[in-house]
């Protein structure tokens, strides 16, 4: 039976046929690192390391603080030239510590240590998983073990491995299932066991083919996973949406997919999952897409965590002269950089580079209402109607239309013929509305 | 910090203005030597806006441009059937309406706007609501009432409450009946040999009125001249086919949606049908009230305007079956013959009301919510 998709959504150019056909390369060590600390949603961890340290590959160089919050690693080893503020994709300075590697590239000594996993219990596995600093690498970057931690009264039966890849231009998780199913299979295996489920759906849209056929063919033996084939259509990978096209079970407003008894992680923290509970490795490096018609060879680079992005468009021979948009992450909803010296985090998925021409220009004209935001929406809002409140700055108005069920997806900038700018509105005003809610206690 | 981006964009139009100040801490980002341009090495300067990065393409005036192009069929079989009397009408209504547009706009200390389209499409519709022999000052002061009161003295685009062309045409149905309900001539080829005479749902007013009777019951060759056009009445209003063709187009090109005019066609249908069910010889047959008038024109060209319409589907069958009903309460029981336009403006008025009460429930909401709600 064909899997009817979510209500909404649009059909952008995907573009992913750029860097789709490059096989994972490794991106050689740079002369330099800038490890952010902050690099999960939740509490900032807490820095361990201080100029003037060595540090060996994969030792903590800021400690987890409080539940929702996990370590960082040293991707490399080497010498800790400074601790200072720096640009984060995410579009503040936040503090980083560089790190210059003197090549050796040595393991700490508890790292890089095969382990045998079988006899290892679901607590077991949850904390090697936080111990390694698992966050959800998507994008969200929210802390992998606090997923797998639902509460009792919230059972989980059903494990979603995302491989949807719903951005356009972003291929990171079309070659890592093309390049090692076998791991992603035996990292949704762990949370399987974790979260003591007995059926486990990976979800990949249509147009990765060759993703869908490498998948199945690990899943082959497995009992309880099957591999489903989604239609294409952006934001395919979202979690309420890719819930509700696999099983139809609404993700409650304001709830999360442990409301309705399922766990969704996305692929690239399956494989990482298996990195950390089968060999002890932290998680320090990450597969990061480079692409877009603004790099001249569009890469898909196994790149440690804190390579800066000039390092990674060096190496992927450098930006057309006329690039005008640095992206962290995919078109649809990443940020836009204003600097080359941010570096990549956990949750850096890739670099969408465009050139001028292609950059859409966002203008705030009036609203002509001709309700494209209304037939797209994901989350079946008034986006229309909540740009207007928001302009008036009527916030109130705003969560009475459900500004906060915003998912930031951008389907209705995307089709707004008055170029509004939608996200950046609801943005703020979910941020006014944080505000206020602080303020009344 | 975006914000301050955009309106930069949209003050000077280039692309580049935006980056190096958005940035604020701009000490890793050198401005580029523009005699440099060749060499390889430049650190550019990078935009930075909110997400999405990417978009559809499409724009307002494209949009407008669809509708324009939905009523060039009907536009020029106006021409062939009444001939320069219609072409002349047409020109002065367009022409009229852009000067207008920039006129109130620059009085306005408002950008002009022309590129978007919105008044040339304007000065159509009310073209193609007027009787062909539609002296040239009332058509200026149609297209004054469209363009100004009906629209920039709201805001302009985006901000009218009321459909701009039916102000114009209501105010010059109120202000001119004569020139408006008694002047109207039959189609002839190239409009060569026009007789005075009145339209078909004039003359049913008139009969009911004095007293007698027609005969209501419609031949097939009256039917088809009616929907074919052969027929007295305003420029656009007299073809039904060609109409449909037009509306068609848009709503496969994704313009419009079916929702407003279905219900507004199917509500006209079924009441009248109603009536004439309780009285054929007072009540037309229910076919002969869809095709005659301006119902068609009215249901995919006026009452689908997005400023002035609700926004969600429901939003849209319900407004589609009020304007549906106050077309056949006037056309019935008012004083005009016609009652397409009154009743889509009626319903204009409480579009936001409608919209208040249709707001789409969002993905997910809880049952107990849903049923509290």
């Amino acid at each position: 039976m064909p899997l009817r998709s979510f209500f909404g959504g649009v059909h952008p150019i995907y573009n992913k046929e750029l860097a789709s056909g490059a096989a994972v390369e490794e991106m050689p060590l740079p002369k330099r690192l800038v490890v952010h600390f902050t690099q999960n949603l939740g509490a900032p961890p807490e820095p361990l390391v201080k100029k003037g340290d060595a540090v060996k590959k994969g030792q903590v160089i800021a400690e987890a603080r409080g539940f929702v919050s996990v370590p960082v690693h040293a991707p490399t080893s080497g010498m800790v030239k400074s601790v200072d503020v720096f640009p984060h994709p995410v579009g503040t300075d936040l503090p980083a510590a560089v790190i210059e590697p003197d090549g050796s590239d040595e393991w700490a000594a508890e790292c890089n240590v095969e382990r045998d996993s079988t006899g290892l219990d679901g607590e077991a596995i949850k904390q090697i998983v936080f111990e390694a600093g698992l966050v959800g690498m998507g994008g969200a970057a929210f802390p992998t073990h606090v997923k797998l931690s639902p509460p009792e009264n919230k059972p989980i039966d059903l494990l979603i491995i995302n491989g949807a890849e719903c951005e356009p231009y972003l291929t990171a998780d079309h070659r890592l299932m093309l390049e090692r199913p076998a791991g992603i299979m035996e990292g949704a295996m762990l949370f399987a066991r974790v979260l003591n489920v007995s059926e486990t759906i990976v979800a990949i849209e249509k147009n990765k083919p060759e993703s869908i056929e490498a998948m199945r063919a690990a899943a082959a033996e497995r009992e309880g996973v099957r591999v489903e084939a989604l239609d294409v259509v952006y934001p395919q990978g979202a979690e309420k949406q890719l819930i509700f096209t696999l099983t139809r079970r609404r993700v409650p407003a304001g709830g999360l997919p442990m409301d309705v008894g399922v766990l969704v992680q996305n692929v690239g923290t399956a494989y990482a999952a298996y990195e950390a509970v089968r060999f002890s490795r932290p998680l320090i490096e990450r597969i990061v897409t480079v692409t877009g018609s603004g790099i001249k060879q569009p890469a898909n680079l196994l790149t440690r965590i804190g390579t800066t992005f000039q390092d990674l468009i060096t190496q992927c021979g450098g930006l057309v002269n006329d690039t005008g948009k640095v992206i962290s992450g995919g078109p649809m909803m990443g940020v836009a950089q204003y600097s080359l010296d941010a570096s990549v985090t956990k949750g850096t998925s890739g670099i969408v580079l465009l050139r001028r021409a292609e950059i859409p220009q966002f203008v705030s004209d009036a609203c002509i209402r001709c309700g494209r935001c209304v037939r797209v929406c994901p989350m079946t809002l008034n986006p229309s109607a909540l740009s207007i409140f928001i302009e008036r700055m009527d916030f109130d108005q705003a969560a009475e239309y459900n500004a906060n069920d915003c998912i930031e997806c951008g389907c209705c900038a995307y089709v707004c013929p008055s170029r509004r700018p939608m996200v950046h509105h609801f943005r703020r005003a979910k941020a006014e509305l944080r505000k206020a809610a602080r303020k009344a206690g | 910090m975006v914000e301050n981006g955009e309106m930069r964009e949209r003050k000077n139009g280039e692309v580049d203005s935006a980056s190096a100040e958005s940035g604020g801490a701009a000490k890793s980002v050198s401005k580029p030597e523009k005699k440099e341009k060749k060499k390889e090495e430049i650190t550019p300067r990078f935009l930075v806006s909110s997400s999405p990065h990417m978009h559809e393409g499409q724009t307002v005036s494209g949009i407008m441009k669809l509708v324009i192009y939905a009523l060039l069929p009907v536009t020029a079989f106006s021409i062939f059937m009444f001939g320069l009397a219609a072409f002349r009408v047409i020109l002065i209504s367009v022409g009229s309406a852009l000067l207008f547009e920039a006129l109130s706009q620059r009085v306005m200390k408002r950008p002009v706007s022309l590129r978007d389209y919105s008044a040339v499409l304007t000065g159509l519709l009310l073209a193609l609501n007027l009787p062909p022999t539609s002296p040239w000052w009332m058509i200026l002061v149609g297209t004054f009432f469209a363009i100004v009161i009906g629209k920039q003295i709201y805001g302009g685009l985006g901000y009218n409450p009321f459909n701009p062309a039916l102000v114009g045409r209501v105010v010059l149905t109120i202000s001119f009946p004569v020139q408006m309900t008694a002047r109207w001539i039959t189609p002839s080829m190239w409009g060569m040999n026009p007789v005075t005479t009145a339209t078909p749902l004039g003359r049913i007013r008139e009969a009911l009125l004095s007293g007698g009777q027609v005969d209501l019951h419609l031949s097939r060759q009256g039917f088809l001249d009616l929907l074919l056009g052969n027929r007295a009445g305003s420029l656009g209003e007299v073809s039904v086919i060609l109409l449909l063709a037009g509306g068609l187009f848009l709503i496969a090109k994704r313009v419009i949606t079916w929702h407003t005019p279905v219900s507004f066609i199917a509500t006209v249908w079924v009441l009248t049908g109603i009536f004439h069910l309780i009285d054929p010889t007072r009540y037309a047959n229910p076919s002969f009230h869809v095709v005659t008038g301006g119902l068609f024109i009215g249901a995919l060209f006026m009452a689908t305007d997005y400023v002035t319409s609700p926004i969600s589907g429901r939003g849209m069958l319900i407004f589609g079956a009020g304007c549906g009903l106050f077309t056949v309460v006037i056309r019935l029981f008012g004083s005009y013959p016609e009652g397409v336009s009154f009743a889509i403006l009626l319903m204009n008025g409480i579009t936001p009301l409608i919209d208040r009460y249709t707001k789409p429930k969002v993905f997910g909401i809880r049952r107990e919510e849903k049923a509290a709600a």
